[in-house]
């Protein structure tokens, strides 16, 4: 081997420790966040953590219960909004919308997906809370609140994987049915969004994802207490809500339940994450 | 008469427009309305002055210099990292086991959320390495934030250059290195651009994983050791605390202007870019 | 230079992508300033052997050699050859010419740029020497600042020819030059050749029979990866021996 190739090896070297910085990081977090979290599950007992419903720290009292409700919950909401919309504008983008206007409202939606989550939790404060408070009574700082605030998040990334997953059909699909008669709403309906079906799932999981992964927003608009939600009015916490409401004073055990919250949720959005990938690419592998 | 296919169309095209209506609606409201309160409180001084009260008074200068150290400490160490994973998976391999490793990876650390990137921060840079809260804690979680997000735009930037250069480069008796650094990533820049400019975005608005590792000190930061107050943190700290709405608005303003600027200029770097190759 | 009159010796020479093989037992000599044509119907493995020549093929995947081939008395498949070096002897030319996306200047100083040329006056003298001897500079000369994408596909293909000039190989590989060129062009391109063969020694791969038959001193005849006969131009032309050359020059296949 001479000069220029052994030059070229140690390149090729190189950029594959570099290429590894990723995994290595991926590898690194998920240590440390079981390293930090699980000693206190196990010692205060698995059941106890998850299903417990009194998270008072000072006591020794990590039940995460009402927590763990007030994501799936608030997670739900989102889902209730996000996905008739996101899907509502996916349409609209493929389907029945000129290029023109295409060419509008693409950037539009991905400048919404580039706002920032506290100044959408902020918007939640001063506009949302008070409407509700006012018409529906209760506090106003609720899981109706933040279910929507999170739908609107969510919508971008639904948005452009549904997209995606729509224009990637082959325009034959949609010339056969026109051509057996069908209008443009009767192919949506029965051509084409069947066979986007597994992308547009994987957009909704990924969406399910990052609304469980929300923290700043829904700290400003859910309320915070530390009860299961009785109904859509009142006020609830997230796990992330838990973790960082708590992080800057918590030490000890505290500190590390707060950890070991980490871990639940980093179990259940890279669960989440995987399904929407294996989801995603189960379509790849039928299109060919 | 609601069988008729027509008119079913006619009502699930409304619906689905208002729909869309509605959703790009909420965006030009959130905008407007932000930028209505905020850019009264805008002013040179309001930008250029140090807080002054705990954010009562005073500007948010310290916030700003806060913000682009942050970020440029971010963007300088995952640049080099995202660009070369990029162009080994291009470049100097084929699709095998590992790079399948490499991608998945990539891939779950794009759906980590920042809370967790917090506190994955906090225990490693501020406490075990003993950084403390700082702008170096900060620069590095946020760099391991937006790496996957360079990694994808520059993968497909680089995917996108046309075999034949290289081929060329080859034939003209190109190393890989040299056909890598001559041909390709000049052609791949654009589209490597907009992936730090997207990057740049989503840093700026970043706040929980910011608000655990770089802390929130509202002095002007004297070196990587010191902890900083971004923007976004600045922000939240004064709606929460309810300290100054006016500033609050303004800085939200700021933040705004910030992502639209960022927005405007991927637009039109992508623009070229497409323009180039088609 | 040595005064061996046999420029290329390709002794038992196969090629394979992973099983396949592509080129069977080739054995062929290479005449030192000659215009070698090489011809022969699609997939019969005329491109593989000129990019085993220059060892372009090495860049693929599951490409793998045996026997040899002897450039100056070397085995260029010799563990020890400097593979960037041999690219530069053996310059090549593709069907579709590929400009790179800069100026006509910088596309000829590419190469000697890459072999480490940094004196502007040396490179100014290169690439308008390269630009001459391929025929383009009387038509480019006031605009080498420009791009080279705006040029025309007859003049793209002389600036790749002067391109790889300006690394002064001994040899210039030709992959079907003008097939997507306009008569004019072609003959342009041809009376380069012709010119150019006092100085290198050329390969002309072509699946335009009678451009062999115009340009090519002596051609060999490819067919399905095997070397069918080769000998001077006028005799494979008008009395080949072998009857799949006959049949393929009077267009009964191919």
């Amino acid at each position: 081997m001479n000069r220029l190739e052994r030059k070229d090896r140690l390149v090729r070297w190189a950029l594959l420790v570099v290429a590894f910085s990723a995994v290595s990081i991926l590898a690194v977090i998920t240590v440390f966040m079981f390293e930090q979290g699980t000693p206190v599950m196990f010692k205060y007992g698995l059941k106890n953590f998850l299903a417990g419903s009194d998270w008072y720290p000072s006591e020794k009292s990590f039940g995460l219960w009402p927590m763990i409700v007030g994501s799936i919950y608030v997670t739900f909401g989102a889902m209730v909004i996000g996905v008739p919309f996101g899907l509502a504008c996916a349409i609209v983008l493929t389907e029945f919308s000129s290029k023109r206007i295409r060419r509008v409202i693409k950037p539009m939606i991905e400048l919404l997906a580039g706002i920032p989550s506290v100044v959408y939790g902020f918007m939640g404060v001063v506009i949302l809370v008070p409407f509700i408070r006012q018409t529906f009574g209760g506090p106003g700082l609720s899981v109706l609140a933040a279910s929507i605030i999170l739908g609107i998040m969510i919508l971008p990334t639904i948005i452009s994987i549904s997209v995606d997953s729509i224009q990637a059909i082959p325009p034959a699909y949609r010339e056969g049915s026109i051509a057996l008669g069908a209008t443009k709403w009767q192919t949506v309906r029965m051509v084409l969004l069947p066979a986007a079906r597994s992308g547009i799932i994987a957009s909704i999981i990924l969406g399910m994802g990052r609304a469980i992964g929300e923290t700043m927003a829904v700290i400003m608009i859910a309320g915070n207490a530390v009860s299961v939600p009785r109904s859509i009015l009142s006020p609830v916490r997230t796990l992330t809500s838990n973790i960082a409401l708590e992080m800057g004073y918590a030490a000890g055990e505290h500190r590390q339940a707060l950890f070991a919250t980490g871990v639940i949720l980093f179990i259940i959005i890279m669960v989440l994450n995987t399904v929407a990938n294996v989801t995603s690419s189960r379509r790849n592998r039928v299109k060919g | 008469m609601s069988f008729d296919p027509r008119l079913s169309q006619r009502i699930a095209k409304t619906l689905l427009w208002a729909m869309t209506v509605l959703t790009v609606a909420v965006l030009v409201f959130i905008i407007f309305f932000i930028l209505r309160k905020g850019l009264p409180a805008l002013s040179l001084e309001f930008l250029t002055k140090n807080p002054v009260d705990m954010g009562k008074g005073g500007g948010i200068f310290s916030t700003v210099i806060g913000t682009i150290v942050l970020t440029a400490l971010a963007i300088l160490i995952a640049t080099p990292l995202g660009v070369g994973t990029a162009i080994y998976l291009t470049e100097y391999t084929w699709e095998n086991a590992v790079t399948r490793v490499i991608r998945f990876g990539a891939e779950c650390l794009a759906g980590i959320p920042s809370i967790i990137f917090g506190l994955f921060g906090f225990i490693l840079f501020v406490t075990k390495l003993g950084f403390g809260w700082s702008i170096l804690s900060g620069g590095l979680t946020l760099a391991f934030m937006i790496l996957p997000t360079i990694i994808r735009t520059s993968e497909e930037a680089i995917k996108s250059v046309p075999a034949a250069y290289r081929q060329v480069s080859f034939s003209l008796g190109g190393t890989k290195w040299q056909t890598v650094t001559r041909v390709v990533l000049p052609s791949a820049l654009p589209g490597i651009v907009t992936g730090i400019i997207l990057s740049v975005g989503r840093s700026i608005g970043e706040t929980a994983a910011v608000i655990f590792t770089a802390g929130s000190a509202l002095r002007l930061p004297t070196s990587l050791f010191s902890s900083s107050r971004t923007m976004a943190v600045h922000f939240y700290i004064l709606a929460r605390e309810g300290i100054s709405m006016s500033r609050a608005y303004g800085t939200a303003a700021v933040l705004i202007i910030a992502i639209l600027a960022v927005n405007i200029a991927t637009y039109y770097l992508m623009n070229k870019f497409i323009k180039k190759y088609s | 230079m040595t005064t061996d009159p046999v420029a290329i010796r390709v002794i038992r020479f196969s090629h394979f992508f992973d099983a396949e093989q592509t080129l069977i037992n080739l054995d062929l000599h290479v005449l030192r300033n000659e215009i070698l044509g090489v011809i022969g119907p699609a997939r019969s493995g005329k491109s593989t052997f000129l990019c085993a020549l220059n060892r372009l093929n090495d860049l693929v995947r599951g490409s793998r050699v045996e026997g040899r081939i002897e450039i100056d008395g070397r085995n260029i498949y010799d563990p020890d050859v400097d593979v960037v070096e041999l690219r530069r002897k053996l310059g090549t030319v593709f069907a579709t010419p590929i400009p790179l996306p800069r100026s006509i200047f910088e596309n000829v100083a590419f190469g000697p740029r890459m072999a480490g040329v940094r004196n502007k006056v040396t490179l100014d003298e290169i690439v308008r020497d390269s630009l001459e001897k391929g025929g383009l500079y009387e038509e480019v000369k006031d605009r080498l600042d420009t791009s080279a994408l705006k040029l025309s596909g007859g003049q793209q293909q002389r600036l790749c020819l002067a391109r790889i000039l300006a690394l002064k190989p001994e040899f210039i590989l030709l992959d079907e030059p003008t097939s997507g060129l306009d008569p004019i062009s072609t003959m342009k391109i041809e009376d380069s050749l012709r010119k150019l063969k006092k100085e290198y020694t050329i390969v002309l791969v072509t699946n335009n029979t009678k451009q062999a038959a115009r340009v090519a001193d002596r051609t060999a005849f490819l067919l399905n990866g095997e070397l069918i006969e080769v000998g001077p131009t006028v005799r494979i032309f008008t009395a080949p021996a072998d009857k799949r050359t006959d049949d393929y020059l009077r267009g009964r296949f191919g």
